[in-house]
């Protein structure tokens, strides 16, 4: 799945990296704390996250992540924003848990071997 | 001065050093990492904007020199972490990355207050980040264990008011050999 095809499925709102839409999005990823995101996360995933500040951008680079979900109604500061632009990492945003989107996103087959 | 070989009388030695041109010819495509190569990037303490970029050029270069997938994963890994040590915890520093025949060597320094306890500072889970890092999601306290786990030789020097350096060194797999 392309990230603007999760996009389109979800009705995700793009508010950053909008060049990055073509990448492929083989996996997902939950979670806040930077340095746990940055040991554990997989290449290719979509990494649902509350954190909306700049940081996220570089992890979601050196991670070769496909996009970052801004989860929880939380706003991506005007700096995330940039360098997302920047580096062509699409920032989306959904309104409810980061749980409710990775449950969608399994069954929807990604990161999710059954659906093989 | 190159010194007289044994078995060799002065005069035999003279071939040998008209020979040493042809060895130090431009490698062969074989040999492209045998080029040394070494380049540095300035950090700045308490600068979020900028931290990564460094990391991010680190890891751009290496893509360059097509080394294996894995083995740039784990430096950028340890470059971002090395970096926002010295953002948040360290003074002004630099982070240097040189690639030799066999290894890649990454290094952090910083002039900033350094650490005090070592050993408990490479534990999981121990941190001293403040309130505001924490809420931006930093001081898991696993920044330094994850620098340890990814890289293969890892060197911690620090003295409490002597700044920090911290160097890494990972092994280049030989072709076809994956970790
Ligand atoms: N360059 C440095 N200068 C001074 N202290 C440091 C430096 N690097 C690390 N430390 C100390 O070591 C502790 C542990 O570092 P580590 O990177 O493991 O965790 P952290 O930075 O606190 O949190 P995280 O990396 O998970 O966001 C830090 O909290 C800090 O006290
Ligand atoms: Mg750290």
């Amino acid at each position: 799945m392309l990230v603007k095809d999760l996009v389109e499925k979800f009705d995700l709102a793009v508010t950053g990296g909008k060049s990055g839409l073509d990448r492929e999005v083989t996996e997902g990823y939950c979670g806040d704390l930077l340095s746990e995101v940055m040991g554990n996360a997989p290449a290719g995933c979509a990494w649902m996250t509350v954190q909306g500040h700049q940081n996220i951008v570089a992890v979601a680079v050196l991670r070769e992540m496909a996009a970052i979900v801004i989860t929880g109604g939380q706003i991506p500061d005007a700096e995330t924003i940039q360098k997302a632009d920047q580096e062509g990492i699409p920032i989306l945003q959904w309104p409810d848990s980061s749980f409710s989107l990775a449950g969608r996103l399994f069954s929807a087959g990604v990161g999710n071997p059954a659906s093989e | 001065m190159l010194a007289t070989l044994p078995g060799l009388t002065e005069n035999d030695n003279l071939p040998l050093i008209n020979a040493r041109p042809a060895r130090i010819t431009a490698p062969s495509e074989n040999f492209k990492h045998m080029s040394q190569l070494k380049k540095s990037f300035h950090i700045k303490s308490r600068d979020f904007i900028r931290a990564g970029e460094a990391s991010i050029n680190i890891q751009n270069l290496l893509k360059s020199m097509d080394f294996d997938p894995s083995l740039i994963r784990r430096v950028a890994i340890c470059g971002y972490e090395s970096e926002m040590n010295v953002v948040m915890h360290g003074g002004d520093g630099t982070l240097s990355i040189e690639v030799d025949s066999d290894r890649l060597i990454l290094e952090i320094t910083d002039d900033g207050p350094g650490i005090e306890d070592i050993d408990l500072a490479m534990q999981a889970g121990y941190s001293t980040a403040n309130d505001d890092h924490r809420e931006m999601g930093f001081g898991a306290g696993m920044g330094l264990p994850n620098m340890k786990k990814n890289s293969d030789r890892i060197q911690v020097d620090s003295k409490k008011d002597d700044g920090t350096l911290v160097r890494m060194i990972f092994f280049i797999p030989e072709k076809g050999e994956t970790d």
